[in-house]
């Protein structure tokens, strides 16, 4: 079999596979075993397939597929470069890894009942949020790309909303409406991109992005932008995040975490480097980086609850992201693809420990979390992990990634890019200080519900007068509401199924793979970089007798 | 290419009148709002698409004549996707209503609460528990500076302090000088 029949073959199959997988899983219904059998299977296909997809990629060249053997301009081109392929597998993983999470935690979850829900529907809503993502990273032309988001925006309302409780409907329409604006915004973006140049696929634009006038492709770069950076959650536009993805269930905030915003970075590396190469934004883009990476993170140091701080924590990390794209070089843009990998997983597993966190102690908030290292010193060790990780402590990848960047930064060599590199590093010390905040409190101190003598003394009528020591214990641990304290008691030290655990353990020890094989992966990411840079391949592969 | 006029001027006055909709904190309204933006731009595309032409059948129709269906396609994908999300939105909408009788945006309930701490200009309670701060230790010198050779010093509660200032200010007697005041304002605080 030649390359490009095998090609043919393996390109649809990331978003074909999710799509069957989402009618077979609604078919399925109400039978929990087939649902899961079909889900667990489509994503094990979709994994091995993007590891081989990668792998061709990588030796071969981009990948391209004329669907229904329609030629581009015409038809619509399906395309895997490196860059796509890394994004597919990096995200098959995750949400394999989040698929079996939420196998694990089973029906006894209240949130896999799906509130009641008539049709069990968070299997085939997963499906088609995968579709979607892997629609995007697959796409040829800008229009293409806007079905896809499309498909995971729609997905992610239902699983964001799931059960319909207040405070998920609340959250949920705040959610809705910044998306449907920035796909709006985009929408525009592609209209005006068409009047001005006449198509919409990525690799005719390239040549004839060059030939418009100024003014215009810089209009149509910034509407661009402005959609994808509404997506990507990168500040200003990045108040959004951290109120709508607490309030949903353990597994679908670990993958909105995980992939929602990397699809649109993904969408911003790649028009910024196919379509406008000449980076007359970047500075404005440092800017947006660095207010990102700082204004995050101090934003998670105020947070009172995990899932808040982490939800900060990532929109602090886009900022590294965009600060590898702003710089525009091959050791930023190489930096950027590799701590996007490295991110994707991270925070996908950090909001599921955090997930574990919430099923053993039946809340999150930092206030009433506490000696979680002494009852559940595994779930504090897949915490830690992670944690570090994100921080970027030497060993781990995230160390690896910022080293990456902040190589990128200095051989920029402008001021803006020292500043940013100094940033980065600030940045890094926030997170450490916000993850060490998380550690200290849910997992080192006395856990509040764990009532000394004098407490439970104190929790009565108060001893007149109070003595020092008692005081301090009654502000220490009994903050809380009596009612609230009894409930939490109640809650506490619930077993966790190895189901849950096992797949959270799973992607930390991808985490820590992720370090070990950062060399090979550096390779590919490098690789990637350049060809980015160069234009030429991609378009190239998809014209291969020249553009028309 | 040619553009036409009144349709730019129409996609103009659907996406003001969609933002101004948008806006609003009514669910509904701000919803109708983002329909209206939809629409200008499905307008938008039509225009991208140059001058109306003939049906773009081939064999039927002359190449020069025919209009250009791209961009019609691609409007007509978005009026789906719009559908689509129209009754998803509605269904939102009908929700909030139904759990809480009304379909306005809600500020977060957290971000309220940490706006209303940076407010009083309180830490958070995570980390500075009462007895680390603002507690003075009874052992301490009350007055490290020597600066009240008599040892007693002058407690002035703050409400007497601002009585006191304004005495001062008006040209009153009883105002303490500036020195004198800056150290009873220190004095009251601790």
């Amino acid at each position: 079999m030649d390359s490009a029949t095998l090609a043919s073959i393996l390109v649809p199959l990331p978003v074909l596979l999710p799509l069957v997988g989402a009618g077979l899983t609604l078919v399925a219904g109400p039978r929990d075993g087939w649902q899961r059998a079909v889900s667990i299977t489509v994503l094990t296909a979709v994994l091995v397939d993007s590891f081989a997809l990668l792998v061709l990629a990588d030796r071969l060249g981009p990948l391209v597929v004329q669907v229904g053997g329609w030629a581009p301009p015409l038809g619509i081109v399906l395309v895997v470069d490196r860059l796509a392929g890394l994004m597919l597998l990096i995200s098959s993983v995750v949400t394999l890894g989040v698929l079996l999470f939420s196998v694990g935690q089973g029906r006894s979850g209240e949130d896999e009942r799906d509130g009641g829900a008539p049709l069990p529907i968070f299997h085939p809503t997963m499906m088609v949020l995968i579709a979607g993502v892997s629609t995007t990273f697959i796409a040829g032309d800008l229009f293409h790309i806007y079905v896809g988001f499309e498909m995971l925006l729609v997905a992610s309302f239902v699983l964001l909303t799931l059960g319909g409780s207040i405070e998920r409907v609340t959250a949920g329409v705040n959610y809705v409406f910044v998306n449907l604006l920035s796909s709006l915004l985009f929408l525009s973006a592609i209209a005006l991109v068409y009047a001005s140049t006449g198509t919409v696929t990525l690799a005719q634009l390239a040549g004839r992005l060059d030939e418009i006038p100024d003014g215009v492709r810089l209009a149509l770069q910034l509407t661009l932008l402005l959609g994808f950076a509404i997506k990507a959650a990168i500040f200003p536009m990045s108040g959004w995040l951290p109120d709508s993805y607490p309030t949903a269930p353990a597994p679908v905030t670990a993958v909105f975490a995980g992939l929602l915003t990397k699809v649109g970075i993904y969408a911003i590396i790649r028009t910024q480097t196919l379509l406008f190469p000449d980076g007359r934004l970047d500075s404005l883009l440092m800017w947006a980086a660095l207010l990102t990476m700082i204004v995050g993170i101090l934003g998670a140091i105020a947070q009172d609850d995990v899932k808040r701080l982490l939800s900060f924590t990532l929109v602090s990390h886009i900022g590294y992201l965009l600060f590898g794209v702003a710089v525009g070089n091959q050791a930023g843009l190489s930096g950027a693809i590799f701590y996007v990998g490295h991110h994707i997983i991270i925070q996908t597993t950090l909001f599921l420990v955090v997930g574990l966190v919430e099923w053993r102690s039946g809340t999150t908030s930092l206030a009433e979390l506490g000696g979680l290292a002494r009852t559940a010193p595994l779930i504090a060790i897949l915490f830690f992990i992670p944690a570090l990780n994100l921080a970027g402590i030497p060993p781990f990848s995230g160390f690896l990634g910022k080293i990456g960047l902040m190589q990128g930064g200095v051989q920029a060599a402008t001021p803006l890019s020292y500043l940013l590199v100094a940033g980065a590093a600030l940045t890094s010390l926030l997170t450490l200080y916000a993850v060490a905040r998380v550690w200290a409190r849910a997992f080192w101190q006395r856990p509040v519900t764990d009532l000394t003598e004098t407490d439970s003394a104190t929790a009565g009528p108060l001893p007149e007068p109070a003595p020092r020591a008692a005081a301090g214990l009654v502000t220490g641990s009994l903050r809380l509401e009596p009612a609230r304290l009894f409930e939490l008691q109640d809650l506490a030290d619930r077993p966790i199924p190895r189901g849950m655990l096992l797949p959270a353990a799973g992607l930390v020890v991808a985490s820590v793979a992720l370090t070990i094989f950062a060399g090979p992966l550096y390779g590919v990411t490098d690789r990637a970089a350049h060809d980015l840079l160069e234009r030429s391949p991609y378009i190239e592969a998809v014209f291969p007798g020249g553009v028309r | 290419m040619t553009t036409n006029l009144t349709l730019s001027l129409l996609v103009g006055v659907l996406v003001g009148c969609g933002v101004s909709l948008l806006l609003s904190r009514a669910i509904i309204r701000a919803f109708l709002g983002v329909v209206l933006i939809s629409n200008g731009i499905n307008l938008l595309f039509v225009i991208a698409g140059g001058p109306m032409g003939r049906a773009p059948i081939f064999g039927v129709n002359p190449e020069s004549e025919m209009s250009d269906p791209l961009p019609q396609a691609m409007t007509l994908t978005a009026i789906v996707i719009t559908l689509a999300l129209t009754g998803f939105v509605l269904a939102l909408a009908h929700r909030s209503w139904q759990l809480d009788r009304s379909d306005v945006f809600t500020d977060d309930a957290e971000d309220v609460r940490i706006a209303a701490k940076a407010l009083d200009n309180e830490m958070s309670d995570s980390d500075f528990d009462e007895d680390t701060v603002d507690t003075p230790d009874p052992d301490d010198d009350p007055d490290p500076g020597g600066c009240y050779p008599t040892g007693e010093m002058d407690i002035v509660t703050p409400q007497e302090f601002t009585a006191s200032a304004g005495e001062a200010r008006s040209g009153g007697p009883g105002g303490s000088g500036g020195p004198g005041g800056s150290g009873e304002a220190a004095g009251g605080r601790s």
